[in-house]
């Protein structure tokens, strides 16, 4: 074979190599292209496997860890919350509306492929500004096609977050989340057993489309992959509704050993993991599986990322009952093959042997890379850049209205407005609140969720930024009144084989290690997506966090907005920030730099647990985190109903105002709680500085005894509140 | 087999918003465009080789399932 | 009374029609689309959703259906049909309601709290509002332009058809308070003889103060309540 054919495929000269020693022969074309798949990035992980190992997994309530489809988490009751996060970066970029449909359905099936009925979406979107290049037409097809997918099948969005930053201009990222529950009878695994059990490929027919989609996900973008538009798939959301149905149907039946989502490398990928699990075996006969297209070679069946399929493997004796099943659904189901006990993948068609592997070699076998680390310049550089200058450069009236109606910070209701984000009528703090949160019928319990990441900070101090990325996330499902429970990644990076990008990707998971170790939320599973790059340029390093948290009461649920005059509104934490990679100096410096202030994960967390303290009992009307733009648009995103009058003392405005710093948490308090709140603030030696009422129709604020800003709510809110329509609904007068 | 290709668009009198917003981009881009209307476009492969039952057949399916006459117009031709 | 959810393939809002029931207090059937019949149902529900899909048109291909035939008989025999967002599209589709629902004006999906001023309290599903009332009920949905021509509006208003308006938080029909650029901001129409309803808003989203508010419930309680006086007058 030439060199060129497994080069073309994305093998290097060695994997080429060592995949001869494992068959004791050259691999025929088919197989190096299974090879190829299985070996991707994507599948593999052969990257950053060695960087993942160390991610703390285990704790009292996980009952699923990496590994399957989608981690679990125990909430009693025997009712368990299955979520994970993925990435659809690149086929977003290509085709945003089909990018981003798939990226939902994708992410869907791995959570419902383990049993449970899926019941939320989020989605966390980085866009270049929307003022550059193709972002505006970007960000309206991924929105598009999320609510397009989510919308029909009927699960809502209720969550995500979007930054603009221009290291995305070209390379957006669309991460999807999916969360669902389960009885724990239900956990269904990714796993062929039993010598003889049939095979059988459900759901939609496999067509030509996503062909080498896992290894497209595994290289930068160019200008050629405009032209590789064949790589991206179109999702069917009415196909995955009757998929999901039959599939819990089926799943709840108990009539099935194993199920996994074809998603990356389909119907390979599928099958060698199902096997790997079980150390069995698999025989498929690829005449057998129902084709969408006429003339499909081995190559494309076994490659095809058609939407919407799944791989089962029923109980013996069961196919026909799966069969009908998914009859009454309307759907296809066809046994394609067995399990067997000899290890191997072994694939047929029209009765001659085209393919016949070791099950292992593709998966276990699989190279694992320790790529070279180095520090990257600009590291100490930035942190070293002076920032003592930096002062207000305009009062603090233009200054707040200039951060408001920042994109990033602007209120997002142009996305969200187009997400069915209430069918299933669980929805209690609908996309708006600090974090999502979902009844679950049939029990007192609520169920929280967020997606954080603020990468300019990942960007100035990897290990930092990857530590308060999950201390945002459990901030956000504090604010709203819930226990932090385990997290889900999806994480972000340029191209790895660049030691400095590689650096930031190690020192990221560091800290995000070290964040769940301190706030005893696992991970619980994720995915890898590198090589998000344009040439010259890799995006701002971006571990997306998924986090989930339990309210044992929904009754308890907490809200963001200060609801009438007369409560008392503190800051618990410090009350100052700092200027190092704050959205003011960004806006108003056009500047990224500066040291992060150290972390006290351990303070930050005895925060946490005095946020839910104060809650129980119920002494809380709102709380909210301060995060990007500082104290001044926190309060200015609380006061929504009624306005608050603010009077501080502090050596530095600009840093009182807009410096930030995480850890921080304002709260409203009704009056006559005030007192507990500073008694049991004292008592738990939790930093507390009251910052003023809620009074009237504007957000005045004092520092030390002047007045520095009053602005009307009927000024400041609509700007907040209209900016991204404004830019978005532009579009058709340009 | 004969081949209808059919087109479905909104009458004359419904406005047509997707179409409106393709006209003012493209008059905004300085073409000559007087206006825009948008439609489906379907293809329709027929078991039927027998040229005015086909047509009989298209005419039904259109009033039934592909139009919705209330807000639209159908046309077809014949091919093959 | 017994209460019927027809459950297309694609639907998505039938288990929601359900639970907002049982909150009044109610335990509708399920009726799978592949039936045929619904006899001794007193009132069938179309809900929300996609029903098969929904790419040719919203809500045709649900038309063909074989528990529509029946359900077809029922509403021209004077039973109660009521149609919410999709089943509304349907109702239109079939005939049994007037008009059409076209794609939103604004081109894009919308989901969002939405104030309705309740134009009829006369029919069977609504006299537990006050006429002229504002309530807040979600809307969702990418094609609730409601269209009619001059004549049918005409009709529509001369027999007091029109259930629902948008409109804007001070109660105003106005286009502000128009979510999806639909002819007059009308929201829910009636046919002549008042027992089919469709609408566009979701009032089973609306049942529960932990999810949002209790504008809805009055449709349910209308509805129940009708059915109570029908019954006490039978005994």
């Amino acid at each position: 074979m030439e060199p060129k054919v497994w080069r073309e495929m994305g093998l290097n000269d060695e994997e080429y190599e060592k995949i001869k020693r494992l068959m004791a022969r050259e691999p025929n074309f088919l197989e190096v292209g299974i090879f190829s798949v299985m070996w991707s990035e994507h599948c593999s992980y052969k990257t950053s496997k060695p960087i993942l190992k160390k991610f703390p997994i285990e704790g009292p309530q996980v009952l699923q860890g990496p590994g399957e489809g989608a981690g679990i988490v125990d909430i009693g009751d025997d009712l368990a919350v299955v979520f994970k996060m993925e990435s659809h970066n690149h086929p977003s970029a290509i085709e945003p509306y089909q990018g981003a449909a798939t990226g939902v359905g994708g992410i869907l099936r791995d959570v419902f492929s383990m049993g449970a009925r899926p019941v939320a979406v989020l989605d966390a979107l980085r866009f270049g500004p929307l003022e550059e290049g193709n972002n505006k037409l970007l960000l309206s097809g991924v929105v598009g096609g999320i609510g397009g997918y989510g919308n029909s099948i009927g699960i809502p969005t209720v969550g995500g977050d979007v930054y603009f930053h221009s290291s995305y201009s070209g390379n957006p990222l669309v991460n999807a989340m999916a969360v669902g529950i389960l009885e724990h009878k239900h956990i269904a695994k990714a796993v062929a057993t039993g010598v003889g059990n049939p095979v059988m490929v459900v759901g939609a027919k496999t067509g030509r489309d996503g062909i080498h989609g896992a290894t497209f996900a595994s290289v930068e973008l160019t200008e050629e992959s405009e032209s590789k538009r064949s790589a991206v798939q179109v999702g069917d959301p009415f196909m995955e509704k009757l998929l999901m149905e039959a599939c819990l149907e089926l799943i709840q039946a108990d009539i099935i050993v194993g199920i996994q989502d074809m998603g990356a490398a389909g119907l390979t990928c599928s099958s060698s993991e199902m096997a790997d699990h079980g150390d069995s075996g698999i025989e498929m006969d690829l005449s057998l599986v129902p084709r969408r297209e006429t003339g499909m070679t081995p190559y494309e069946i076994m490659l095809s990322e058609s939407q919407e399929r799944m791989l089962v493997v029923p109980k013996a004796g069961k196919e026909r009952e799966v069969e009908e099943v998914f009859i009454r659904w309307g759907l296809e189901a066809t046994v394609v093959g067995r399990v067997t006990d000899d290890g191997r993948l072994r694939l047929i068609e029209d009765g001659k042997i085209v393919a016949d592997m070791p099950v292992k070699a593709l998966t276990d076998e699989a190279p694992v890379y320790h790529r070279p680390t180095r520090e990257p310049s600009y590291y100490q550089e930035l942190k070293q850049v002076n920032l003592e200058n930096v002062e207000l450069k305009e009062s603090a009236e233009n200054v707040l209205l200039a951060l408001l109606t920042n994109p990033t910070i602007a209120n997002k209701e142009w996305v969200y407005r187009q997400y069915d984000h209430q069918v299933g009528t669980n929805t209690v703090v609908v996309p708006g609140g600090d974090a999502a949160v979902l009844r679950v019928r049939g029990t007192r319990k609520g169920i929280a969720m967020t997606t954080d990441c603020n990468s300019r900070f990942v960007y100035l101090d990897p290990y930092i930024g990857g530590a308060l990325a999950v201390i945002e996330a459990a901030q956000n499902i504090v604010c709203v009144g819930a226990k932090p429970l385990a997290i889900t990644d999806c994480l972000n990076f340029g191209n790895p084989e660049k030691p400095e990008i590689f650096w930031q990707f190690e020192q990221a998971c560091a800290g995000i290690s070290e964040a769940c170790r301190i706030l005893e939320t696992p991970v619980t599973g994720g995915n890898v997506s590198l090589y998000n790059e344009t040439p010259g340029r890799a995006i701002f390093p971006t571990p997306m966090i998924g986090m989930v948290g339990l309210l044992e009461d929904i009754g308890q649920v907490l809200g963001n907005q200060i609801g009438t005059e007369g409560e008392q509104i503190y800051i618990v934490g410090e009350l100052e920030g700092e200027i190092s990679g704050s959205e003011y100096l960004a806006v108003f410096e056009n500047l990224e730099a500066g040291l992060l202030p150290e972390l006290n994960l351990q303070a930050i967390k005895e925060r946490l647990k005095f946020i839910l303290k104060l809650n129980k009992p119920g002494l809380l009307q709102a709380a909210h985190d301060v995060t990007e733009g500082g104290l001044a648009v926190a309060l200015a995103e609380m006061t929504a109903a009624c306005g608050a009058d603010i009077s501080i003392n502090s050596s530095s405005e600009l840093k009182t105002l807009f410096g930030e710093r995480l850890g921080r948490i304002i709260i409203s308090v009704p009056k006559k709680h005030a007192d507990a709140v500073e008694s049991l603030a004292k008592a738990d030696g939790i930093p507390l500085c009251y910052l003023g009422e809620s009074k009237g129709i504007n957000l005045r604020i004092k520092v030390n005894g002047r007045e520095c800003l009053n602005i009307p709510l009927g000024k400041y809110r609509p700007l907040y509140e209209q900016t991204i329509r404004n830019i978005m609904d532009s579009e058709n007068e340009e | 087999m004969l081949k209808a290709n059919v087109t479905v668009t909104l009458k004359k009198s419904i406005l047509d918003p997707q179409g409106s917003a393709v006209e003012r981009a493209l008059k905004s881009m300085k073409y000559p465009v007087e206006s825009v209307r948008i439609g489906k476009f379907m293809e329709v492969v027929l078991s039927e080789n027998d040229r005015s039952k086909a047509e009989e057949i298209m005419h039904e399916i259109c009033r039934k399932l592909l139009s919705n006459p209330v807000i639209e117009d159908y046309s077809f031709e014949l091919e093959g | 009374m017994k209460i019927g959810i027809v459950r297309f393939p694609g639907s998505n809002c039938e288990v929601d029609c359900l639970e907002a029931w049982r909150v009044i207090g109610q335990d509708p059937v399920m009726i799978w689309h592949q039936e045929t019949s619904v006899k001794g149902l007193d009132l069938i529900v179309l809900p929300g959703g996609f029903s098969y899909g929904d790419y040719l048109r919203t809500g045709a291909i649900a038309r063909f259906s074989p528990i529509m035939n029946d359900v077809i008989r029922f509403a021209k025999d004077g039973g109660l049909v009521w149609g919410i967002c999709n089943g509304f599209q349907i109702l239109t589709e079939c005939g049994l309601l007037p008009g059409a629902l076209l794609r939103n004006a604004g081109l894009h999906f919308v989901c969002s709290p939405q104030y309705l001023r309740v134009e009829s309290n006369g029919t069977v599903f609504t006299n537990e509002y006050k006429q002229g009332q504002i309530i807040q009920i979600p809307v969702n949905h990418g094609e609730g332009n409601y269209t009619i021509d001059d004549e049918g509006l005409k009709s529509l208003q001369e027999n007091n058809q029109i259930v629902f308006r948008y409109a804007t938080s001070n109660g105003q029909v106005h286009r502000n308070g128009n979510p999806n650029g639909s002819r007059e901001n009308i929201a829910g129409i009636v046919n002549k003889e008042g027992n089919i309803l469709g609408m566009m808003p979701h009032p089973e989203r609306v049942v529960e103060d932990i999810i949002g508010g209790v504008d809805g419930r009055g449709m349910f309680l209308s509805v129940l309540k009708h059915f109570e006086r029908r019954g006490q007058r039978g005994a």
